[in-house]
């Protein structure tokens, strides 16, 4: 149980960018270990930099220390550098706090943000010395749990991890810890009886508990129990009040440069603006907004406590947020802070957040961010992102007029019913977009970035069939040759590939564990990192295991086809999801429910919770605040009109 | 734009433990935190990205200890000012930078810096390194050092600017001594030249090294560095040599040397402005 830092010393020095893995960040917490404690390992399955930053380990990591009986320490994937030298030195996976062997831990709990890291939880439990299988573990291994966005179709990892947990992690940690501690003082029983134990918690889904039925060896017919203790719906976690949990109060500050290297508050939780292509959207209703004055508070502590000069107000949409416009008045205006920035990483597209933007990015104004998806109102009524393109220019114009030099605009391809109309639609928004920009700056310039859509669980294009490699790859050509002929224009895009391999885990069954465990046996890890990341590794191990992409990504499901995560629930109703997923198809757009009356998607009313928001009248704005144009007949003035209502693209092969 | 009369402060400090392995930029960032979360009043640069007017020193290579690392720090005239720095305790603003640092960076000394100097990257002439030398005895280290001494020349080949270039490190070799106690390890003790260019303790290890007799000394290999002191010249002798002579000066002589910042330096009044 003693610190490898002495070992680890030694090998340090022929590995790149060492620091990674020495802890020593300023809010780093040294748990004192004690056989009445659960001991958690929270894992992030990526490089220090990319898992770092992340607020949802930081928030556990300060709940489980807080506990009496719970201690929590933190881990991330080593880099490949690392693992080889690891593996050479018969040296163990450690945590950063203590230098302590992963496998002295209890439980050891990873945070799946993106499915392309699966690879690296497999990675992580062979370095850990634990066998990757859960079935091949004894009492002596630790328990493995996931948690995070992913967590909600955990049925391609149900062969490596022991429970899935769903929702808002705050309070379900606590009761995992209570179980957990409780069978470390029975001396560790059977893994069964922990199991039972574990799907007793709301929240907690433990596959062992469970059994997936196929017809004729072939198409999914259902996940059900097997187990009286095991639910035969695993509902999500949600906590009801934001104020009630200031976490983290200490955020970590790392001693080398991680991504998002600021602080971080969190202004809200949930989102109702109802985007069908998104996943956090929908998955994390209701809204529950932190009272701003406790955002105040935050910030400016915060900011004194870790030296940061940046701080980024997070949210899925932070324009949103009641008490955007005092908090950021507040903090730009502190002098206490120094010279402070604030960030809205989620900008809202119209002249109102551009004028915040314009508060608070006072210097430095050389790029600002807007993500209106489509490139066509047809195709924006389709997934429900309900800009127009009035408001569109506006902010572009607005943004252009007040210094800032470059826009870069998110899109996506690949979307239900998308024609090249709609996909060269992007470019023609962009070269308005630099025409605009040209009235008010001769070097005004507009970068396209390009996503490939991957359909996701619990949200309405869940039945929807993914564009093929080769079809995303057509729609980026295209977008490529349009760009190249427009001045000003430059284009940036996700490599399609990997799309399919995201879409492929997004929506699988438990076939897929064979394929995770056959790419990582081949070496392929790291899969999120262009540089490692190895189509032909999934192709193989597919062709293999006798799948096909067309199955489990290409199809379009049915209405009554039996969804891999059907047995759990992130609180919306199946057939609301199905109706704006009809609505989606025939361009009916759905407004933001926090200011109008109830669409009962399911997410308030199942957990006896209400939108928490400060503000009963919606923020200033255009047509994503009260200038919504739906409500006016579509008063807004749209370039490119509507088509008629019409079936999905077809996908060709 | 520098703004004329903004009081400067040399601050010394060491780097051990863990976070030796942290980039010369990491230990940067981590001092622009360190300086925002005491309020010291730092003067910033002008335009569209102000950024703290900070100057480091020569870089430590990443995984090295020191005993004396050094940065410059311009603060603002007028806030300085305000905040009364100007009579507080030495002791004080240290013992507050040390509450915040990471373990194993700890300020040993903080003066007021004269006007007109020249940088820290400049003056600073030759450092002296503390290495525990891995896997080799004290009789074969004794006589790689004298091969390097006797050496006409030591011809090192490294990339800079994606270019192969060989420099002639000999010059750059003030002094080589062979210490330590037997089964405790070979402790190597080099003054090492930094100008025109810094040579690395490793890079003198790693020499290819040609032997009087035709053959090769092995190179050797580090357990550990640790960079004990950096020197500059004594001002008196600075004024009167030019740069180049000043190149070959051997610093080895005590009272030709002297360190930018003493561990020892006296309190002092911290900030000086001109009346």
């Amino acid at each position: 149980m003693s610190s490898l830092w002495p070992e680890l010393e030694r090998v340090l020095d022929e590995v790149q960018k060492p620091a990674r893995y020495i802890g020593c960040e300023d809010g780093m917490i040294i748990p004192t270990h004690h056989p009445d404690k659960a001991a958690w390992l929270l894992i992030y399955p990526d490089t220090y930099e990319v898992g770092l930053p992340n607020q949802g380990l930081q928030i556990l990591y300060e709940i489980l220390n807080e506990r009496p009986d719970a201690v929590a320490e933190r881990s991330y994937a080593p880099w490949t550098d690392l693992a080889a030298v690891l593996r050479r030195e018969g040296l163990p996976l450690f945590s950063l706090d203590t230098h302590r062997a992963a496998g002295d831990f209890d439980v050891l709990a990873f945070n799946l943000s993106a499915e392309l890291v699966y690879t690296n939880l497999l990675e992580c439990l062979d370095l850990a010395g634990i066998p990757i299988l859960a079935a091949d573990r004894g009492p002596e291994h630790p328990l493995v749990l996931v948690g995070g966005h992913c967590s909600y179709n955990p049925e391609p990892l149900v062969d490596f991890i022991d429970a899935a947990v769903l929702g808002d992690g705050e309070e379900v940690v606590s009761e995992i810890s209570a179980v957990v501690a409780a069978w470390k003082a029975e001396g560790r029983t059977a893994r069964e009886d922990v199991h039972v134990a574990l799907a007793g918690i709301t929240g907690v889904y433990v596959p062992s508990l469970y059994t997936a039925d196929h017809s004729d060896d072939g198409p999914l017919a259902g996940v059900r129990p097997v187990h009286p203790a095991a639910p035969e719906k695993v509902e999500k976690r949600t906590i009801a009040d934001l104020a009630e949990w200031p976490y983290p109060k200490n955020q970590l500050v790392p001693l080398t440069e991680v991504v998002h290297d600021r602080l971080n508050v969190e202004v809200f939780r949930g989102c109702t603006r109802g985007c069908r292509f998104c996943q956090a959207g929908m998955i994390t209703r209701p809204v529950r907004e932190r009272p701003a004055e406790q955002v105040r508070t935050m910030v400016a502590d915060g900011l004194r406590r870790t030296g940061y000069d940046e701080v980024a107000l997070t949210s899925l949409s932070t324009a949103d947020f009641s008490g955007i416009q005092e908090v950021v008045e507040d903090t730009v205006s502190d002098d206490a802070c120094g010279q402070v920035s604030v960030s809205l990483p989620s900008l809202r597209v119209d002249a109102f957040t551009v004028g915040i933007a314009a508060q608070i990015q006072r210097a430095r104004r050389t790029g600002l961010t807007f993500a209106p998806e489509a490139g066509t109102w047809r195709m924006r009524q389709v997934i429900n992102k309900l800009i127009s393109e009035e408001d569109l220019y506006g902010a572009v114009e607005s943004a252009f007029s007040q210094g800032w030099r470059r826009v870069k605009l998110y899109f996506l391809t690949g979307l239900p019913t998308e024609t090249d109309e709609d996909t060269l639609g992007i470019i023609e928004m962009a070269k308005n977009c630099v025409e605009i920009g040209r009235r008010h700056q001769k070097g005004a310039s507009v970068t396209v970035s390009i996503g490939g859509f991957v359909p996701k669980p619990f949200t309405p294009f869940q039945w929807f069939g993914q564009n093929t490699e080769q079809e995303l790859h057509r729609k980026v050509g295209l977008l490529r040759d349009a760009a190249r002929k427009a001045r000003g224009v430059q284009i940036k895009w996700h490599d399609t590939r990997a799309s399919v391999v995201e879409g492929l885990l997004s929506r699988g069954d438990r076939r897929l564990g064979a394929v995770i465990e056959d790419v990582w046996r081949n070496g392929g890890v790291f899969q999120e990192w262009g540089e490692h990341f190895d189509l032909e590794l999934w192709t193989d191990a597919m062709a293999r295991h006798g799948m096909s992409f067309e199955d489990h990504v290409y199809r379009h499901r049915h209405e009554d086809e039996a969804l891999p995560w059907d047995h759990l629930s992130a609180g919306l109703h199946k057939d609301f999801l199905w109706q704006d997923w009809r609505d989606a198809l025939d361009e009916v757009g759905l407004e933001d429910c926090r200011w109008i009356p109830c669409y009962d998607c399911g997410a308030c009313t199942g957990y006896g919770i209400e939108h928490v928001v400060a503000s009963a009248v919606p923020p200033a704005g255009g047509s994503q605040g009260t200038g919504q144009g739906l409500e006016h007949g579509g008063g807004v003035p749209v370039a490119l009109s509507a088509r008629p209502p019409r079936e999905p693209a077809e996908v060709s092969s | 734009m520098s703004v004329v009369g903004n009081p400067k402060i040399r601050v010394r400090f060491s780097k051990a433990g863990k976070v030796r392995f942290t980039s010369h930029r990491d230990v940067a960032r981590i001092w622009e935190r360190a300086l925002r979360r005491v309020e010291l009043p730092v003067a910033y640069s002008e335009g569209f990205s102000p950024r703290p007017k900070i100057s480091y020193g020569l870089a430590l290579p990443t995984g090295y200890e020191s005993a004396g690392e050094y940065l410059d720090v311009e603060l603002d005239r007028e806030k300085a000012e305000s905040l009364q720095l100007r009579d507080g305790p030495e002791g004080d603003l240290r013992e507050r930078l040390n509450q915040v640092l990471p373990e194993g960076i700890r300020v040993q000394a903080i003066a007021p810096l004269e006007r007109g100097g020249e940088s820290l990257q400049q003056a600073v002439i030759a450092c002296t390194w503390a290495i525990e030398v891995d896997g080799a005895g004290f009789a074969e280290v004794e006589v790689w050092a004298s091969g390097i001494l006797d050496a006409e020349e030591i011809l090192v080949e490294r990339e800079r600017k994606g270019k192969k270039v060989t420099d002639d490190v000999r010059p750059l070799v003030h002094s080589l001594d062979v210490g330590g106690s037997p089964g405790d390890g070979v402790q190597l003790t080099a003054v090492l030249g930094t100008q025109p260019r810094a040579l690395r303790p490793t890079e003198l290890l790693e020499a290819r090294l040609e032997g009087t007799s035709g053959g090769t000394y092995p190179p050797l290999s580090a357990r550990s560095v640790c960079r004990m002191k950096q020197w500059m010249l004594r001002e008196s002798q600075e004024s009167r040599e030019s740069q180049e002579s000043r190149n070959q000066t051997k610093i080895t002589q005590g009272d030709a040397r002297v360190e930018p910042l003493s561990v020892d330096a006296g309190p002092a009044a911290l900030v000086e402005t001109r009346a």
